[in-house]
Protein backbone atom coordinates (compact mmCIF):
# COMPACT_ATOMS: atom_id res chain seq x y z
CA UNK A 1 0.00 0.00 0.00
CA UNK A 2 2.83 2.34 0.90
CA UNK A 3 4.34 1.68 -2.51
CA UNK A 4 1.18 2.80 -4.31
CA UNK A 5 0.99 6.01 -2.29
CA UNK A 6 4.66 6.82 -2.79
CA UNK A 7 4.09 6.30 -6.49
CA UNK A 8 1.21 8.78 -6.56
CA UNK A 9 2.86 11.38 -4.39
CA UNK A 10 6.61 11.01 -4.96
CA UNK A 11 6.93 11.91 -1.29
CA UNK A 12 7.74 9.27 1.34
CA UNK A 13 6.86 11.32 4.42
CA UNK A 14 3.47 12.33 3.07
CA UNK A 15 2.72 8.79 1.93
CA UNK A 16 3.64 7.26 5.29
CA UNK A 17 1.59 9.79 7.23
CA UNK A 18 -1.44 9.42 4.96
CA UNK A 19 -1.35 5.63 5.25
CA UNK A 20 -1.08 5.88 9.04
CA UNK A 21 -4.04 8.25 9.16
CA UNK A 22 -6.14 5.99 6.91
CA UNK A 23 -5.49 3.03 9.24
CA UNK A 24 -6.42 5.17 12.23
CA UNK A 25 -9.72 6.16 10.62
CA UNK A 26 -10.43 2.52 9.73
CA UNK A 27 -9.73 1.43 13.31
CA UNK A 28 -12.31 3.98 14.51
CA UNK A 29 -15.02 3.45 11.92
CA UNK A 30 -15.00 -0.20 10.81
CA UNK A 31 -15.93 -1.75 14.17
CA UNK A 32 -19.00 0.52 14.21
CA UNK A 33 -19.91 0.66 10.51
CA UNK A 34 -18.64 -2.72 9.34
CA UNK A 35 -15.67 -3.54 7.09
CA UNK A 36 -16.06 -2.26 3.52
CA UNK A 37 -16.32 -4.71 0.63
CA UNK A 38 -12.86 -3.78 -0.66
CA UNK A 39 -10.91 -2.81 2.45
CA UNK A 40 -7.60 -2.16 0.66
CA UNK A 41 -9.28 0.04 -1.95
CA UNK A 42 -11.02 1.95 0.85
CA UNK A 43 -7.71 2.45 2.65
CA UNK A 44 -5.94 3.64 -0.51
CA UNK A 45 -8.73 6.11 -1.33
CA UNK A 46 -8.86 7.39 2.23
CA UNK A 47 -5.08 7.80 2.34
CA UNK A 48 -5.13 9.73 -0.91
CA UNK A 49 -7.90 12.00 0.38
CA UNK A 50 -5.90 12.65 3.55
CA UNK A 51 -2.89 13.47 1.41
CA UNK A 52 -4.97 15.89 -0.67
CA UNK A 53 -6.08 17.68 2.49
CA UNK A 54 -2.46 18.10 3.53
CA UNK A 55 -1.35 19.30 0.15
CA UNK A 56 -4.14 21.86 0.10
CA UNK A 57 -2.34 23.49 2.96
CA UNK A 58 0.91 23.59 1.03
CA UNK A 59 0.89 25.90 -1.97
CA UNK A 60 4.27 24.83 -3.25
CA UNK A 61 2.86 21.47 -4.28
CA UNK A 62 -0.18 22.92 -6.03
CA UNK A 63 0.53 21.14 -9.28
CA UNK A 64 0.71 17.77 -7.56
CA UNK A 65 -2.66 18.55 -5.98
CA UNK A 66 -4.31 18.87 -9.38
CA UNK A 67 -3.02 15.44 -10.34
CA UNK A 68 -4.25 13.88 -7.09
CA UNK A 69 -7.72 15.40 -7.38
CA UNK A 70 -8.16 13.95 -10.84
CA UNK A 71 -7.27 10.45 -9.69
CA UNK A 72 -9.10 10.65 -6.35
CA UNK A 73 -12.35 11.68 -8.08
CA UNK A 74 -12.20 8.66 -10.33
CA UNK A 75 -11.64 6.16 -7.54
CA UNK A 76 -14.36 7.57 -5.28
CA UNK A 77 -16.94 7.16 -8.02
CA UNK A 78 -15.90 3.81 -9.40
CA UNK A 79 -15.99 0.47 -7.58
CA UNK A 80 -12.29 -0.21 -7.34
CA UNK A 81 -11.33 -3.82 -7.80
CA UNK A 82 -8.53 -4.76 -5.41
CA UNK A 83 -6.70 -6.65 -8.13
CA UNK A 84 -6.38 -3.39 -10.07
CA UNK A 85 -4.20 -1.85 -7.41
CA UNK A 86 -0.75 -2.19 -8.90
CA UNK A 87 2.03 -4.06 -7.13
CA UNK A 88 4.64 -1.31 -7.07
CA UNK A 89 7.12 -3.05 -4.80
CA UNK A 90 9.70 -3.16 -7.60
CA UNK A 91 9.43 0.61 -8.10
CA UNK A 92 9.82 1.05 -4.35
CA UNK A 93 12.92 -1.14 -4.20
CA UNK A 94 14.62 0.69 -7.08
CA UNK A 95 13.75 4.06 -5.56
CA UNK A 96 15.13 3.10 -2.15
CA UNK A 97 18.33 1.85 -3.81
CA UNK A 98 18.85 4.82 -6.12
CA UNK A 99 22.55 5.65 -6.54
CA UNK A 100 21.86 9.33 -5.73
CA UNK A 101 21.11 8.26 -2.16
CA UNK A 102 24.01 7.55 0.23
CA UNK A 103 24.65 3.80 0.56
CA UNK A 104 23.96 3.59 4.29
CA UNK A 105 20.71 5.43 3.65
CA UNK A 106 19.82 3.03 0.81
CA UNK A 107 20.21 0.17 3.28
CA UNK A 108 18.16 1.92 5.99
CA UNK A 109 15.42 2.98 3.57
CA UNK A 110 15.11 -0.52 2.10
CA UNK A 111 14.78 -2.04 5.56
CA UNK A 112 12.25 0.59 6.63
CA UNK A 113 10.07 0.91 3.54
CA UNK A 114 10.41 -2.48 1.83
CA UNK A 115 11.01 -4.85 4.76
CA UNK A 116 8.88 -2.76 7.15
CA UNK A 117 11.32 -2.85 10.07
CA UNK A 118 10.97 -0.23 12.82
CA UNK A 119 13.56 2.57 12.83
CA UNK A 120 14.84 1.59 16.30
CA UNK A 121 15.25 -1.99 15.19
CA UNK A 122 17.35 -0.92 12.22
CA UNK A 123 19.42 1.41 14.43
CA UNK A 124 20.23 -1.40 16.86
CA UNK A 125 21.16 -3.80 14.07
CA UNK A 126 23.69 -1.30 12.73
CA UNK A 127 24.92 -0.20 16.13
CA UNK A 128 23.92 3.48 15.79
CA UNK A 129 21.68 5.56 18.05
CA UNK A 130 17.98 5.71 17.14
CA UNK A 131 18.15 9.46 16.50
CA UNK A 132 20.99 8.98 14.02
CA UNK A 133 19.00 6.40 12.07
CA UNK A 134 15.91 8.62 12.14
CA UNK A 135 17.91 11.53 10.69
CA UNK A 136 19.48 9.26 8.09
CA UNK A 137 16.04 8.13 6.92
CA UNK A 138 14.61 11.65 6.90
CA UNK A 139 17.53 12.99 4.89
CA UNK A 140 17.08 10.24 2.32
CA UNK A 141 13.34 10.81 1.99
CA UNK A 142 13.89 14.55 1.64
CA UNK A 143 16.51 13.94 -1.03
CA UNK A 144 14.07 11.72 -2.96
CA UNK A 145 11.44 14.45 -2.92
CA UNK A 146 13.62 17.52 -3.44
CA UNK A 147 16.03 16.13 -6.03
CA UNK A 148 13.23 14.55 -8.04
CA UNK A 149 14.34 10.93 -7.77
CA UNK A 150 11.72 9.18 -9.90
CA UNK A 151 9.50 6.39 -8.61
CA UNK A 152 9.98 3.85 -11.37
CA UNK A 153 11.68 0.71 -12.54
CA UNK A 154 14.69 1.72 -14.64
CA UNK A 155 14.38 1.31 -18.41
CA UNK A 156 15.85 -1.87 -19.95
CA UNK A 157 19.11 -0.14 -20.94
CA UNK A 158 19.80 0.87 -17.34
CA UNK A 159 18.19 -2.04 -15.51
CA UNK A 160 21.26 -4.23 -15.07
CA UNK A 161 23.48 -1.52 -13.61
CA UNK A 162 20.71 -0.34 -11.27
CA UNK A 163 19.88 -3.93 -10.31
CA UNK A 164 23.51 -4.38 -9.26
CA UNK A 165 23.00 -1.57 -6.74
CA UNK A 166 19.85 -3.22 -5.35
CA UNK A 167 21.59 -6.59 -5.05
CA UNK A 168 24.54 -4.95 -3.29
CA UNK A 169 22.18 -3.39 -0.71
CA UNK A 170 20.44 -6.71 -0.04
CA UNK A 171 23.80 -8.48 0.29
CA UNK A 172 25.03 -5.76 2.67
CA UNK A 173 21.97 -6.36 4.84
CA UNK A 174 22.63 -10.10 4.75
CA UNK A 175 26.28 -9.68 5.72
CA UNK A 176 25.39 -7.41 8.62
CA UNK A 177 23.14 -10.15 9.96
CA UNK A 178 25.64 -12.89 9.16
CA UNK A 179 28.62 -11.26 10.85
CA UNK A 180 26.82 -9.92 13.95
CA UNK A 181 24.34 -12.63 14.86
CA UNK A 182 23.76 -11.18 18.32
CA UNK A 183 22.44 -7.74 17.45
CA UNK A 184 21.52 -8.24 13.86
CA UNK A 185 20.88 -11.96 13.34
CA UNK A 186 17.36 -11.44 12.01
CA UNK A 187 18.74 -9.28 9.20
CA UNK A 188 19.97 -12.39 7.42
CA UNK A 189 16.41 -13.69 7.27
CA UNK A 190 15.15 -10.26 6.14
CA UNK A 191 17.73 -10.16 3.36
CA UNK A 192 16.71 -13.63 2.20
CA UNK A 193 13.08 -12.53 2.19
CA UNK A 194 13.97 -9.46 0.13
CA UNK A 195 15.96 -11.71 -2.19
CA UNK A 196 12.91 -13.93 -2.70
CA UNK A 197 10.69 -10.94 -3.43
CA UNK A 198 13.17 -9.50 -5.93
CA UNK A 199 13.64 -12.84 -7.68
CA UNK A 200 9.86 -13.24 -7.99
CA UNK A 201 9.39 -9.69 -9.31
CA UNK A 202 12.17 -10.03 -11.93
CA UNK A 203 11.78 -13.56 -13.29
CA UNK A 204 13.73 -12.74 -16.44
CA UNK A 205 16.89 -11.78 -14.52
CA UNK A 206 19.27 -14.47 -13.24
CA UNK A 207 21.39 -12.46 -10.77
CA UNK A 208 18.61 -12.04 -8.16
CA UNK A 209 18.29 -15.81 -8.07
CA UNK A 210 22.07 -16.10 -7.88
CA UNK A 211 22.12 -13.80 -4.85
CA UNK A 212 19.26 -15.68 -3.22
CA UNK A 213 21.05 -19.01 -3.66
CA UNK A 214 24.28 -17.49 -2.30
CA UNK A 215 22.56 -16.19 0.83
CA UNK A 216 20.73 -19.48 1.38
CA UNK A 217 24.02 -21.37 1.15
CA UNK A 218 25.88 -19.09 3.59
CA UNK A 219 22.94 -19.03 5.97
CA UNK A 220 22.61 -22.83 5.90
CA UNK A 221 25.90 -23.09 7.76
CA UNK A 222 24.95 -20.56 10.44
CA UNK A 223 24.59 -23.08 13.27
CA UNK A 224 28.04 -24.54 12.65
CA UNK A 225 30.08 -21.34 12.24
CA UNK A 226 30.49 -20.50 15.88
CA UNK A 227 31.49 -22.86 18.66
CA UNK A 228 33.06 -22.93 22.07
CA UNK A 229 31.61 -21.43 25.27
CA UNK A 230 29.25 -18.57 24.47
CA UNK A 231 29.63 -19.22 20.74
CA UNK A 232 32.65 -16.95 20.55
CA UNK A 233 34.96 -19.30 18.67
CA UNK A 234 35.15 -19.19 14.90
CA UNK A 235 34.92 -22.64 13.31
CA UNK A 236 36.58 -22.87 9.92
CA UNK A 237 34.67 -24.42 7.05
CA UNK A 238 36.81 -27.56 7.02
CA UNK A 239 36.20 -28.14 10.73
CA UNK A 240 32.47 -27.44 10.81
CA UNK A 241 30.00 -30.07 12.01
CA UNK A 242 28.17 -30.74 8.76
CA UNK A 243 25.36 -32.32 10.73
CA UNK A 244 24.49 -28.81 11.87
CA UNK A 245 24.10 -27.51 8.32
CA UNK A 246 20.60 -26.88 7.02
CA UNK A 247 20.63 -29.40 4.17
CA UNK A 248 17.08 -28.55 3.10
CA UNK A 249 18.19 -24.97 2.55
CA UNK A 250 21.31 -26.13 0.68
CA UNK A 251 19.10 -28.31 -1.50
CA UNK A 252 16.79 -25.38 -2.17
CA UNK A 253 19.75 -23.22 -3.20
CA UNK A 254 21.03 -25.95 -5.53
CA UNK A 255 17.57 -26.30 -7.09
CA UNK A 256 17.61 -22.58 -7.80
CA UNK A 257 21.05 -22.82 -9.41
CA UNK A 258 20.57 -25.91 -11.56
CA UNK A 259 18.50 -24.32 -14.37
CA UNK A 260 20.91 -21.36 -14.40
CA UNK A 261 24.03 -23.47 -14.98
CA UNK A 262 24.78 -21.89 -18.36
CA UNK A 263 24.40 -18.31 -17.19
CA UNK A 264 27.10 -16.08 -15.81
CA UNK A 265 27.05 -13.21 -13.34
CA UNK A 266 28.94 -12.25 -10.19
CA UNK A 267 26.35 -13.55 -7.72
CA UNK A 268 25.67 -16.69 -9.73
CA UNK A 269 29.36 -17.55 -9.75
CA UNK A 270 29.71 -16.86 -6.02
CA UNK A 271 26.70 -19.09 -5.38
CA UNK A 272 28.20 -21.88 -7.52
CA UNK A 273 31.41 -21.57 -5.48
CA UNK A 274 29.48 -21.72 -2.20
CA UNK A 275 27.63 -24.79 -3.45
CA UNK A 276 30.92 -26.52 -4.29
CA UNK A 277 32.30 -25.59 -0.84
CA UNK A 278 29.49 -27.61 0.69
CA UNK A 279 30.51 -30.81 -1.10
CA UNK A 280 32.83 -33.44 0.35
CA UNK A 281 35.48 -33.70 -0.85
CA UNK A 282 35.50 -30.15 -2.22
CA UNK A 283 36.57 -29.85 -5.85
CA UNK A 284 39.20 -27.13 -5.28
CA UNK A 285 40.31 -26.99 -8.90
CA UNK A 286 36.79 -26.22 -10.04
CA UNK A 287 36.42 -23.69 -7.25
CA UNK A 288 39.70 -22.03 -8.27
CA UNK A 289 38.51 -21.93 -11.91
CA UNK A 290 35.25 -20.23 -10.88
CA UNK A 291 37.18 -17.67 -8.84
CA UNK A 292 39.28 -16.96 -11.92
CA UNK A 293 36.08 -16.29 -13.90
CA UNK A 294 34.79 -14.06 -11.15
CA UNK A 295 38.06 -12.14 -11.00
CA UNK A 296 37.80 -11.53 -14.77
CA UNK A 297 34.25 -10.23 -14.36
CA UNK A 298 34.84 -7.97 -11.40
CA UNK A 299 38.58 -7.18 -11.43
CA UNK A 300 38.38 -7.39 -7.65
CA UNK A 301 41.59 -8.06 -5.69
CA UNK A 302 39.51 -9.62 -2.89
CA UNK A 303 38.22 -12.17 -5.40
CA UNK A 304 41.78 -12.91 -6.46
CA UNK A 305 42.63 -13.40 -2.80
CA UNK A 306 39.88 -15.95 -2.35
CA UNK A 307 40.93 -17.64 -5.58
CA UNK A 308 44.45 -17.97 -4.21
CA UNK A 309 43.07 -19.75 -1.15
CA UNK A 310 41.36 -22.27 -3.42
CA UNK A 311 44.63 -22.80 -5.30
CA UNK A 312 46.33 -23.44 -1.95
CA UNK A 313 43.63 -25.90 -0.99
CA UNK A 314 44.21 -27.67 -4.30
CA UNK A 315 47.81 -28.21 -3.15
CA UNK A 316 49.83 -25.26 -4.47
CA UNK A 317 50.51 -23.05 -1.44
CA UNK A 318 53.65 -21.55 -2.99
CA UNK A 319 51.82 -20.43 -6.14
CA UNK A 320 49.01 -19.10 -3.97
CA UNK A 321 51.41 -17.02 -1.89
CA UNK A 322 52.88 -15.47 -5.03
CA UNK A 323 49.40 -14.35 -6.11
CA UNK A 324 48.58 -13.00 -2.65
CA UNK A 325 51.85 -11.07 -2.33
CA UNK A 326 51.08 -9.38 -5.64
CA UNK A 327 47.81 -7.94 -4.35
CA UNK A 328 47.61 -4.49 -2.84
CA UNK A 329 45.31 -4.83 0.17
CA UNK A 330 47.23 -3.55 3.21
CA UNK A 331 44.07 -2.40 5.01
CA UNK A 332 42.19 -5.66 4.48
CA UNK A 333 42.31 -7.97 7.48
CA UNK A 334 41.85 -11.15 5.44
CA UNK A 335 44.79 -10.35 3.18
CA UNK A 336 47.05 -10.47 6.23
CA UNK A 337 45.41 -13.58 7.67
CA UNK A 338 45.58 -15.37 4.30
CA UNK A 339 49.27 -14.52 3.90
CA UNK A 340 49.81 -15.72 7.45
CA UNK A 341 48.07 -19.03 6.78
CA UNK A 342 50.04 -19.67 3.58
CA UNK A 343 53.35 -18.75 5.22
CA UNK A 344 52.47 -21.10 8.06
CA UNK A 345 51.84 -23.97 5.63
CA UNK A 346 55.15 -23.27 3.92
CA UNK A 347 56.98 -23.47 7.26
CA UNK A 348 57.92 -19.77 7.33
CA UNK A 349 56.82 -19.28 10.93
CA UNK A 350 58.50 -15.95 11.71
CA UNK A 351 56.83 -14.24 8.75
CA UNK A 352 53.55 -16.01 9.51
CA UNK A 353 53.62 -14.70 13.07
CA UNK A 354 54.14 -11.12 11.85
CA UNK A 355 51.28 -11.45 9.38
CA UNK A 356 48.91 -12.87 12.03
CA UNK A 357 49.74 -9.90 14.25
CA UNK A 358 48.91 -7.50 11.39
CA UNK A 359 45.60 -9.29 10.90
CA UNK A 360 44.85 -9.11 14.63
CA UNK A 361 45.31 -5.34 14.57
CA UNK A 362 42.52 -5.12 11.99
CA UNK A 363 40.19 -7.82 13.34
CA UNK A 364 36.61 -6.64 13.85
CA UNK A 365 34.81 -9.31 15.86
CA UNK A 366 35.56 -11.26 19.03
CA UNK A 367 35.49 -14.71 17.37
CA UNK A 368 37.99 -13.54 14.78
CA UNK A 369 40.29 -12.05 17.44
CA UNK A 370 40.22 -15.28 19.43
CA UNK A 371 41.02 -17.33 16.34
CA UNK A 372 44.02 -15.15 15.44
CA UNK A 373 45.29 -15.11 19.02
CA UNK A 374 45.08 -18.88 18.99
CA UNK A 375 47.20 -19.11 15.86
CA UNK A 376 49.71 -16.63 17.26
CA UNK A 377 50.04 -18.65 20.46
CA UNK A 378 50.69 -21.85 18.46
CA UNK A 379 53.37 -20.23 16.35
CA UNK A 380 55.01 -18.32 19.19
CA UNK A 381 55.35 -21.58 21.08
CA UNK A 382 56.95 -23.11 18.00
CA UNK A 383 59.01 -20.10 16.87
CA UNK A 384 62.29 -20.99 18.53
CA UNK A 385 62.94 -24.03 16.37
CA UNK A 386 62.31 -22.54 12.94
CA UNK A 387 63.93 -19.83 10.91
CA UNK A 388 61.77 -17.33 9.14
CA UNK B 1 11.79 20.20 -12.52
CA UNK B 2 14.73 22.41 -13.29
CA UNK B 3 18.25 21.39 -12.52
CA UNK B 4 21.49 23.33 -12.52
CA UNK B 5 24.30 21.24 -14.02
CA UNK B 6 27.45 22.72 -12.49
CA UNK B 7 30.68 22.02 -14.32
CA UNK B 8 33.96 21.47 -12.46
CA UNK B 9 37.35 20.61 -13.91
CA UNK B 10 40.72 19.80 -12.38
CA UNK B 11 43.08 22.78 -12.21
CA UNK B 12 45.09 22.99 -15.42
CA UNK B 13 42.99 20.44 -17.32
CA UNK B 14 41.45 22.98 -19.66
CA UNK B 15 44.74 24.83 -20.13
CA UNK B 16 46.42 21.54 -21.08
CA UNK B 17 44.20 21.04 -24.14
CA UNK B 18 45.55 21.57 -27.62
CA UNK B 19 43.76 24.21 -29.72
CA UNK B 20 42.07 21.42 -31.71
CA UNK B 21 40.87 19.62 -28.58
CA UNK B 22 39.64 22.89 -27.05
CA UNK B 23 37.82 23.68 -30.32
CA UNK B 24 36.12 20.26 -30.29
CA UNK B 25 35.03 20.61 -26.67
CA UNK B 26 33.71 24.10 -27.38
CA UNK B 27 31.62 22.87 -30.31
CA UNK B 28 30.12 20.13 -28.12
CA UNK B 29 29.30 22.61 -25.36
CA UNK B 30 27.49 24.84 -27.86
CA UNK B 31 25.68 21.88 -29.37
CA UNK B 32 24.29 20.94 -25.94
CA UNK B 33 22.97 24.49 -25.58
CA UNK B 34 20.54 23.67 -28.43
CA UNK B 35 19.15 20.49 -26.84
CA UNK B 36 15.42 20.60 -25.97
CA UNK B 37 15.12 21.20 -22.24
CA UNK B 38 18.31 23.21 -21.90
CA UNK B 39 17.04 26.62 -20.80
CA UNK B 40 20.34 28.38 -20.59
CA UNK B 41 23.91 28.15 -19.49
CA UNK B 42 27.21 29.92 -19.57
CA UNK B 43 30.85 29.06 -19.88
CA UNK B 44 32.98 31.13 -17.56
CA UNK B 45 36.33 32.72 -18.33
CA UNK B 46 39.38 31.15 -16.66
CA UNK B 47 39.89 31.32 -12.94
CA UNK B 48 42.62 33.94 -13.37
CA UNK B 49 39.93 36.45 -14.26
CA UNK B 50 37.95 35.82 -11.06
CA UNK B 51 37.28 38.27 -8.26
CA UNK B 52 35.82 37.41 -4.87
CA UNK B 53 33.51 39.53 -2.73
CA UNK B 54 32.75 39.05 0.97
CA UNK B 55 31.51 41.13 3.84
CA UNK B 56 34.02 42.11 6.53
CA UNK B 57 32.58 44.10 9.41
CA UNK B 58 29.44 44.51 7.34
CA UNK B 59 31.29 46.11 4.43
CA UNK B 60 31.94 44.44 1.04
CA UNK B 61 35.58 43.57 0.53
CA UNK B 62 36.91 42.68 -2.89
CA UNK B 63 39.93 40.43 -3.45
CA UNK B 64 41.67 38.88 -6.42
CA UNK B 65 41.09 35.22 -7.29
CA UNK B 66 38.34 32.59 -7.20
CA UNK B 67 36.48 31.27 -4.17
CA UNK B 68 38.86 28.37 -3.77
CA UNK B 69 36.96 26.13 -1.40
CA UNK B 70 37.35 23.14 -3.66
CA UNK B 71 40.44 21.93 -5.50
CA UNK B 72 38.37 21.76 -8.67
CA UNK B 73 37.67 24.77 -10.84
CA UNK B 74 34.09 25.86 -11.48
CA UNK B 75 33.89 26.47 -15.20
CA UNK B 76 30.27 26.98 -16.18
CA UNK B 77 26.77 25.56 -16.02
CA UNK B 78 23.59 24.63 -17.83
CA UNK B 79 20.02 24.95 -16.63
CA UNK B 80 18.02 21.91 -17.73
CA UNK B 81 14.29 21.33 -17.51
CA UNK B 82 13.08 17.72 -17.33
CA UNK B 83 10.87 15.35 -15.37
CA UNK B 84 13.24 13.82 -12.86
CA UNK B 85 16.78 13.28 -11.65
CA UNK B 86 17.43 10.35 -13.98
CA UNK B 87 16.76 12.51 -17.03
CA UNK B 88 18.98 15.27 -15.64
CA UNK B 89 21.70 12.65 -15.11
CA UNK B 90 21.45 11.47 -18.72
CA UNK B 91 21.95 15.03 -19.97
CA UNK B 92 24.79 15.70 -17.52
CA UNK B 93 26.58 12.59 -18.78
CA UNK B 94 27.00 14.30 -22.15
CA UNK B 95 28.85 17.34 -20.85
CA UNK B 96 32.32 17.51 -22.43
CA UNK B 97 34.12 18.33 -19.16
CA UNK B 98 33.70 14.67 -18.15
CA UNK B 99 36.04 13.60 -20.95
CA UNK B 100 38.90 15.54 -19.39
CA UNK B 101 38.41 14.19 -15.86
CA UNK B 102 35.84 16.79 -14.79
CA UNK B 103 32.87 16.44 -12.43
CA UNK B 104 29.29 17.60 -12.79
CA UNK B 105 27.19 18.56 -9.80
CA UNK B 106 23.43 18.21 -10.38
CA UNK B 107 21.21 20.31 -8.15
CA UNK B 108 17.53 21.15 -8.38
CA UNK B 109 16.66 24.81 -8.83
CA UNK B 110 14.49 26.30 -6.08
CA UNK B 111 10.81 26.83 -6.70
CA UNK B 112 10.76 24.66 -9.80
CA UNK B 113 9.53 21.37 -8.34
CA UNK B 114 6.98 19.34 -10.32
Amino acid sequence: MLAVLVGYLGDFELAEESVAEAFAVAARRWPAEGTPASPVAWLVTTAKNRAIDRLRRDRVLAAKLRLLEATAQATVEAEVDESEIPDERLELIFTCCHPAIAVDAQVALTLRAVAGLATDDIARAFLVPGETMKRRLTRAKTKIRDAGIPFRVPEPGRLEERLAVVLAVIYLIFNQGYSAPGQAGHLAAEAIRLGRVLAALLPGQSEPRGLLALMLLHDARRAARLGGPGGQDLVLLADQDRGLWDWAQIAEAREILTPLAGRRGPYLIQAAIASLHAAVPADWRQIAALYAELAELTGSPVVRLNGAIAIAQAGAAGAALEIVDDLDLPGYQYWHSTRAELLRRLGRSGEALAAYRDALALAGTEPERRFLLGRIAELAGDGGTRSG
Amino acid sequence: MQYALLIYTKPGAVEALSPEEAEELSRDYWALRDEPGILGGAGLQPVTTATTLRLADGKPVVTDGPFADTKEVFGGYYVYECDNLDQATEMAARIPALRIGGTIEIRPVRGKAN
